[in-house]
């Protein structure tokens, strides 16, 4: 746990006058779940893109998966898995077809993605599932379905953008379990959420507010720090002047 | 409070009760709604007190928004009796419409009109004016007041939730719907709103309102956890809590997700979930967690931590969803 997949130091990104991120600071761990919270507007997803290789800094050092987010953007493209809650995979697709199509987008071969195909679908007991359209899954299915395709590939690091908001307490639970067990596996998963409850199952969490990160700890010794009961009132007491 | 409730009667224009129970503004009994081969609500029974706020808790797909659509009169039921404000739902729904204020789950102001134009359609649509009852928004409308000139859709989540409350009090109902106006808007904006809705007490709004965060039950005076199209408890808060049957302890360790296979392959263990930074765990007995962590250790987790704690309302779900499975 001791690896570096993510390093970030004095990362400032400017959209003219507007400094959207002021002077970021962090590392995160190989197979650590890093949360990564902040209000609305507080820059989370300006660091998320310059994270995923979407976006360049302005200025700062930005190491990805082993690669630097200025001359090797495309290289961190091909190490990292992103999933988001509304849209992840293609409604009017099979699952089968979902798979293959997020297979070849990764650069994987043939042989790889259809190796990878039968382990899924048996590993998720969907095989008689493969080919109906995603439009009929119910939304826990997808859920995890989206997961399973945005660490298809193995990369180093997996972007979660509000995983489990809106599904219910037992699916929810057997979602956190998966990114458990992903995470145990090595694969950093790094959940960008402001659904506070999502924190509480992170390893460490950041919180930023207005272009800063203003806290950053295991969850913890923040609400020790905060003399809170919750994250979300650690969150409330940093964001609420 | 014979006069109080008076009062409350004549505003209803219903005639006057003689004992002292509580009116209802929302009596649904047998609602029942499918479509297609989905059914999406399935004999919902449920009232409503006036005053009262009275959440429908739920995931995504629950029926939630089934439901409100149809106390609303937007959508008719296949069957059951749907009484809100003392009138139907079905046959009254042209009187009903003007007593009520409701916020559906998508952002549906006008966009391109600016915060101040929006405010002042919805007051003129309902034959009012924004002078008139300015005092009822005049706390959640001073959030977004200077912002007046901006277009509604170029404003923030949290301003947005505003700008729409504000619209849908704006004719002073006697009942407001808001279909999950949480969801999306991060946790400072959403304790600021429950906020705004704890103050609407005063002037007999009755509300109900749907979401899927959990700990936001506490928030109302009563909840409906609902599943499935189907309601699987209502209570206070503190009741649903206190209807967990078992002990529950909390299990910690560095290395949780060794933890959870290891609780789980534990016969003595009834049920184990994550939650946030520990594992919510139920014994078969009650009185073995010194025995379980015993197991813990033999099984090389030496840094378990046990401690019974109190159910919160998410346990309770779990345990009635469980309930519903078996069943």
């Amino acid at each position: 746990m001791n690896e570096k997949v993510i390093y970030v130091k004095n990362l400032v990104k400017k959209f003219g006058n507007f400094t959207a991120n002021d002077n970021l600071s962090f590392e995160v761990f190989e197979g650590e779940i890093f949360g990564f919270l902040g209000a609305n507007g507080a820059g989370k997803t300006t660091a998320l893109r310059i994270l995923s290789g979407l976006s360049k800094p302005t200025s700062g050092e930005v190491n990805v998966a082993g690669y630097d987010a200025y001359k090797q953007a495309e290289m961190i493209k091909r190490n990292i898995g992103y999933m988001c809650q509304k849209f992840s995979l293609y409604e009017d697709l099979t699952v089968k077809e979902n798979i293959i199509l997020y297979g070849g987008i990764y650069g994987m071969s043939k042989s790889l993605i259809r190796e990878r195909l039968t382990n899924l679908l048996e590993k998720l007991h969907f095989q008689k599932d493969e080919n109906r359209m995603i439009s009929d899954l119910p939304l826990g299915l997808r859920q995890k379905l989206a997961f399973s395709v945005a660490v298809l590939h193995e990369p180093k690091i997996v972007f979660l953008d509000e995983p489990t908001g809106g599904v219910d307490p037992i699916t929810r639970r057997q979602f956190w379990e998966t990114i458990y067990e992903t995470a145990s596996r090595g694969i950093t998963v790094f959940v960008t959420t402001h659904y506070m409850d999502e924190a509480e199952y992170c390893d460490r969490i950041s919180i930023m507010n207005e272009g800063k990160i203003v806290a950053l700890d295991t969850p913890e010794k923040l609400k020790k720090q905060y003399d809170a009961a919750s994250v979300e009132e650690v969150f409330i007491k940093i964001a609420r002047p | 409070m014979a006069l109080l409730n008076r009062g409350c009667r004549e505003r209803l224009f219903l005639p006057p009760v003689k004992n002292n129970h509580m009116i209802k503004v929302i009596e649904s009994s047998g609602i029942a709604k499918s479509f297609g081969s989905t059914m999406a609500l399935d004999d919902i029974s449920f009232f409503v007190n006036e005053s009262e706020i009275f959440g429908f808790i739920g995931p995504d797909g629950a029926g939630k928004t089934t439901l409100f659509r149809i106390i609303t009169t937007l959508l008719l039921p296949d069957k059951g009796n749907m009484k809100v404000l003392g009138m139907d739902a079905t046959s009254d729904y042209k009187q009903l419409r003007k007593n009520i204020g409701y916020m559906p789950g998508r952002f549906s102001l006008y966009q391109d009109l600016s915060v101040e134009e929006n405010l002042n359609f919805y007051a003129t649509v309902f034959g009012t004016t924004v002078e008139e009852n300015y005092e009822l928004i005049a706390n959640i409308y001073s959030h977004i007041e200077p912002f007046k000139k901006r277009l509604a859709g170029k404003l923030s989540g949290g301003m947005k939730q505003k700008l729409a409350l504000s619209c849908a009090l704006i004719h002073k109902p006697r009942l407001l719907v808001l279909d999950e106006p949480t969801t999306g808007v991060d946790a400072v904006s959403r304790s600021e709103f429950w906020d705004m809705l704890s103050k609407l007490r005063q002037y007999n709004i009755s509300i109900i309102v749907s979401t899927p965060y959990m700990d936001e039950a506490i928030r109302c005076d009563r909840v409906a956890l609902i599943q499935n199209g189907k309601i699987l408890s209502i209570d206070t808060p503190q009741k649903i809590r206190a209807g967990f049957s078992r002990k529950l302890f909390t299990v910690k360790s560095v290395e949780k997700y060794k933890l959870i296979k290891t609780l789980r392959k534990n016969p003595e263990v009834l049920t184990s979930y994550p939650f946030g930074d520990s594992i919510h765990v139920t014994l078969f007995n009650d009185s073995s967690d010194n025995s379980l962590f015993e197991y813990l250790v033999r099984e090389g987790i030496n840094d378990a931590v046990i401690q019974e704690t109190e159910a919160g309302i998410e346990d309770r779900f779990l345990e009635l969803m469980e309930k519903g499975v078996t069943a």
